[in-house]
């Protein structure tokens, strides 16, 4: 294993020796690393000065966890630099074939080049940080407590390796450093929108979800790694040498695997669909666990906070909320304001999200939403519990005639957006990731076009024309 | 040894290398021509284990391409097309790191950086960065890094290209002396000169399918015909008593000189050497008729695009 791994650090070591004599990496990681700090330091006594005019005392706390996480941040954008060289870079430069024919297992190229991608900016991140943290200290100013300190650090952290892995996927997968420093905005874009909510969890000040992001993060960036592992093929590294985006390729290979050969859609329904929903059938059955621990969360949570909160609420409180649930609209006449297109149109609007969301993060943020809708009925069941109301008639009649069809098309759709994770991550000889993509977007489509399309459809026709129906023959107006 | 049998390899729908069937035993060499694209480069990299093929197998010093990769990788030397070398390097750095990668005790790579580079003539320079080197020097440095870890078989692609006469023959030099220690040696080159001179074995390939293999003598002989031979006399001679040795064929007369084919040289011309020295014939030269491989790379290439050769 020592030997192993001693290959691992050659490859690193002669990185690291040739990045620092590139001034191309040295110059920005020694600006971005030692002049950021005085830069942000001048904006946060700015910024401090402003706030004491207005006692805003409570952003001034949460400004000085920001300013880390943005000085930490700075340093490691070059990484994305040195990763995106890694394979790629070399393949222009002639270098790689040495290395390829030299007796390196993939992984010790792999973890060589991800360990000198992530190192250098990180130690600049760190020393960053440090020296952020020293004209704090000099300031007068409070610094963050401990347990903020360490997210703050994991975070960077989780960040570098988060860019660095999908900088490695893009170089393995790339044919010229160009076409690779073009795919790079799908690192940089998701990232940005990531430091976002970041920020947003920052200044919210709740660390319990902060730690929740945090992991997030972590999974995302270890997935990447695994993707990257599973993807890398010497073969490609040096077989492909056209860096053109071939368009009929790509429609013609997704519409043999979306047709499947099929020449009626019976055939289509039985053989096709069938197939690619046999091999969801796993991620099916892992989603219905999901999906009851999400139910039972959700009612805990509500059954547990709402109602301290209603019994900590101060009778002016309760009175608002009353006038609230009093201003909500009766159920007669929502019979007429609910229209099938629209709940229809909502419904795939929802399940595109979840399928966008999960291609971008490895299926991580499309099971995640999918298990913020099924947690309502969780909420929901637990709120009319909490208001005196027996929930199961209410549900019976007012969820089951649709929800028997909405449910099931949530959930195979979402299963199929895990399913394309797992196959995203999963090693698949003699093909290139493209092709891997293609052939789990045609699976994806199959199953949405196939099932969830159909059953939302129905669905909708059923909540806009009977469900109301039913629900107010049960409970009455 | 290198042992192909049925080797292809498919990208897509382009068939790179089709059926290649080569045997080159230990302290042999193989030299492989073709034109550009003809699939020298991608049968190198299925030897070398960095491409899998589509079909067929093959075994390099005892290991199987597609199951051993890895021991493969550690019993080749690749001097490959591109000289691939880290020009903010040292020369002392480079051969270093590769000695590493062989896992080579830090005195042997010392001592092997120390042979191969003053052996190349490039130990005044072994501190320079590569980056500064001319192209000659490096592709000697790619060759020193190919011998680093002594490999049982060595894939040499273009080893002399961009080599002045001098160096170039050292490189020849070492090649030779490499086979003399029972290493297996594939060659692809350009240079045909060379490789008349250094392959025991000689495979054309064409669009990925090799269109004849052999020793340059069978080559010779199965693509331009038997061997010609002339003798050229010191003065008019009469020719008409002499009688031809069974397997000889006279191809030419005039008062100075004759030229004839022969089936069996070894035979023949002899007997025909005996029968002139025995009629006093005033010869001042007996001589094989030049034949390049040249020649046969050209006849052979125009036979495979369904041209007629012109010499």
């Amino acid at each position: 294993m020592f030997n192993k791994l001693r290959l691992v650090w050659l490859v690193a070591q002669r990185e690291l020796r040739d990045q620092f004599r590139d001034w191309r990496v040295l110059i920005p990681m020694s600006i971005l690393t030692l002049c950021f700090p005085f830069l942000m330091n001048e904006f946060a006594k700015q910024t401090v000065d402003f706030l004491n005019q207005y006692q805003a005392n409570l952003i001034l706390d949460r400004l000085v966890p920001f300013s880390i996480m943005i000085i930490g941040f700075f340093p490691i954008t070059v990484s994305l630099v040195v990763a995106l060289e890694s394979f790629v870079g070399e393949k222009e430069r002639g270098t790689i074939e040495p290395l390829l024919t030299a007796p390196f297992d993939d992984w010790q190229l792999y973890f060589g080049k991800l360990l000198v991608g992530a190192a250098t900016p990180l130690i600049a991140s760190y020393i960053s940080i440090g020296l952020y943290l020293i004209l704090i200290i000099r300031q007068g100013l409070d610094m963050p407590s401990a347990s903020v300190m360490l997210q703050l650090f994991l975070l960077t952290t989780a960040h570098a390796v988060l860019m660095v892995s999908a900088a490695i996927v893009i170089s393995v997968q790339s044919t010229s450093v160009k076409a690779a420093n073009l795919l790079a905005s799908f690192i940089v874009i998701p990232v940005a929108i990531l430091m976002q909510g970041e920020a947003v969890m920052l200044f919210w000040g709740n660390e319990r979800v902060l730690w929740l992001g945090i992991a997030g993060v972590m999974i995302i960036a270890l997935l990447l790694i695994r993707v990257g592992i599973a993807h890398f093929e010497r073969e490609y590294l040096l077989g492909r040498e056209i860096d053109t985006l071939n368009f009929k390729w790509m429609a013609q290979t997704f519409w043999k695997n979306f047709i499947g050969g099929a020449i009626s859609v019976r055939e289509w329904y039985g053989r096709v669909v069938g197939s690619s929903f046999r091999r969801a059938l796993p991620a099916m059955g892992l989603m219905i666990l999901v999906a009851a621990v999400s139910v039972w969360m959700s009612y805990d949570w509500t059954m547990t906070n709402v109602s301290e909160t209603v019994a900590n609420a101060s009778p002016e409180d309760l009175t608002k909320l009353q006038e609230n649930i009093a201003e909500l609209p009766d159920l007669s006449s929502l019979r007429g304001h609910l229209s099938a297109p629209f709940l229809f149109l909502n419904n795939t609007r929802s399940m595109a999200v979840i399928f966008l969301a999960g291609m971008f993060s490895f299926s991580v943020l499309g099971v995640l939403f999918y298990m913020i809708n099924v947690a309502l009925i969780g909420g929901v069941y637990a709120f009319l519990q909490l208001l005196g109301v027996a929930p199961l008639p209410i549900f019976i009649a007012g969820v089951l005639p649709h929800g028997m069809f909405e449910l099931p098309a949530l959930l195979i759709g979402s299963a199929v957006v895990l399913y394309i994770g797992a196959g995203l991550v999963t090693p698949q000889n003699g093909k290139s990731m493209g092709e891997v993509v293609i052939e789990l977007m045609a699976d994806w489509a199959k199953i949405f076009v196939g099932l969830v399309v159909p059953l939302l459809a129905i669905a909708a026709l059923i909540e806009a024309y009977v469900t109301p129906t039913i629900l107010l023959r049960v409970i009455g107006n | 040894m290198i042992e192909t049998n049925d080797l292809s390899k498919q990208f897509h729908d382009f068939m790179a290398v089709d059926g290649v069937n080569l045997s080159v035993q230990a302290g042999q060499i193989l030299a492989l021509l073709g034109q550009n694209g003809a699939g020298k480069t991608t049968t190198v990299r299925m030897l070398t284990a960095l491409l899998q093929p589509s079909r067929g197998s093959a075994r390099v010093a005892g290991y199987d391409v597609a199951k051993n990769g890895s021991d493969v990788r550690a019993s080749v030397g690749v001097l490959t097309e591109h000289h691939g070398l880290y020009m903010r390097m040292t020369a002392l750095e480079y051969m270093d790191f590769f000695g590493q990668v062989y896992s080579l005790a830090p005195a042997l790579r010392k001592s092997r950086t120390d042979n191969l580079l003053e052996y190349f003539g490039l130990a005044e320079a072994a501190k320079r960065r590569i980056g500064e080197y001319s192209k000659g020097m490096r592709q000697k440095l790619a060759l020193a890094r190919a011998m680093m870890h002594e490999p049982s078989v060595l894939l040499l692609d273009e080893p002399t290209s961009a080599m002045d006469p001098e160096s170039a023959r050292l490189v020849r030099d070492e090649i030779a002396r490499l086979k003399s220690t029972q290493r297996t040696i594939m060659l692809c080159s350009h240079n045909l000169t060379e490789v008349e001179l250094l392959a025991d074995k000689i495979a054309i390939i064409y669009r990925g399918r090799i269109l004849i293999q052999g020793s340059l003598d069978e080559l010779k002989r199965d693509v331009l015909g038997v061997p010609e031979y002339s003798v050229r006399f010191a003065e008019a001679w009469n020719t008409n008593g002499l009688e031809l040795p069974k397997g000889m064929e006279l191809l030419e007369k005039t008062p100075t000189s004759l030229k004839v084919r022969v089936e069996a040289p070894e035979d023949s011309n002899p007997q025909l050497i005996q029968r002139l020295t025995s009629m006093s014939a005033p010869v001042v030269a007996f001589q094989e008729e030049m034949r390049t491989l040249e020649q046969v790379y050209l006849k052979v290439m125009a036979s495979a695009r369904g041209k007629e050769y012109v010499q």
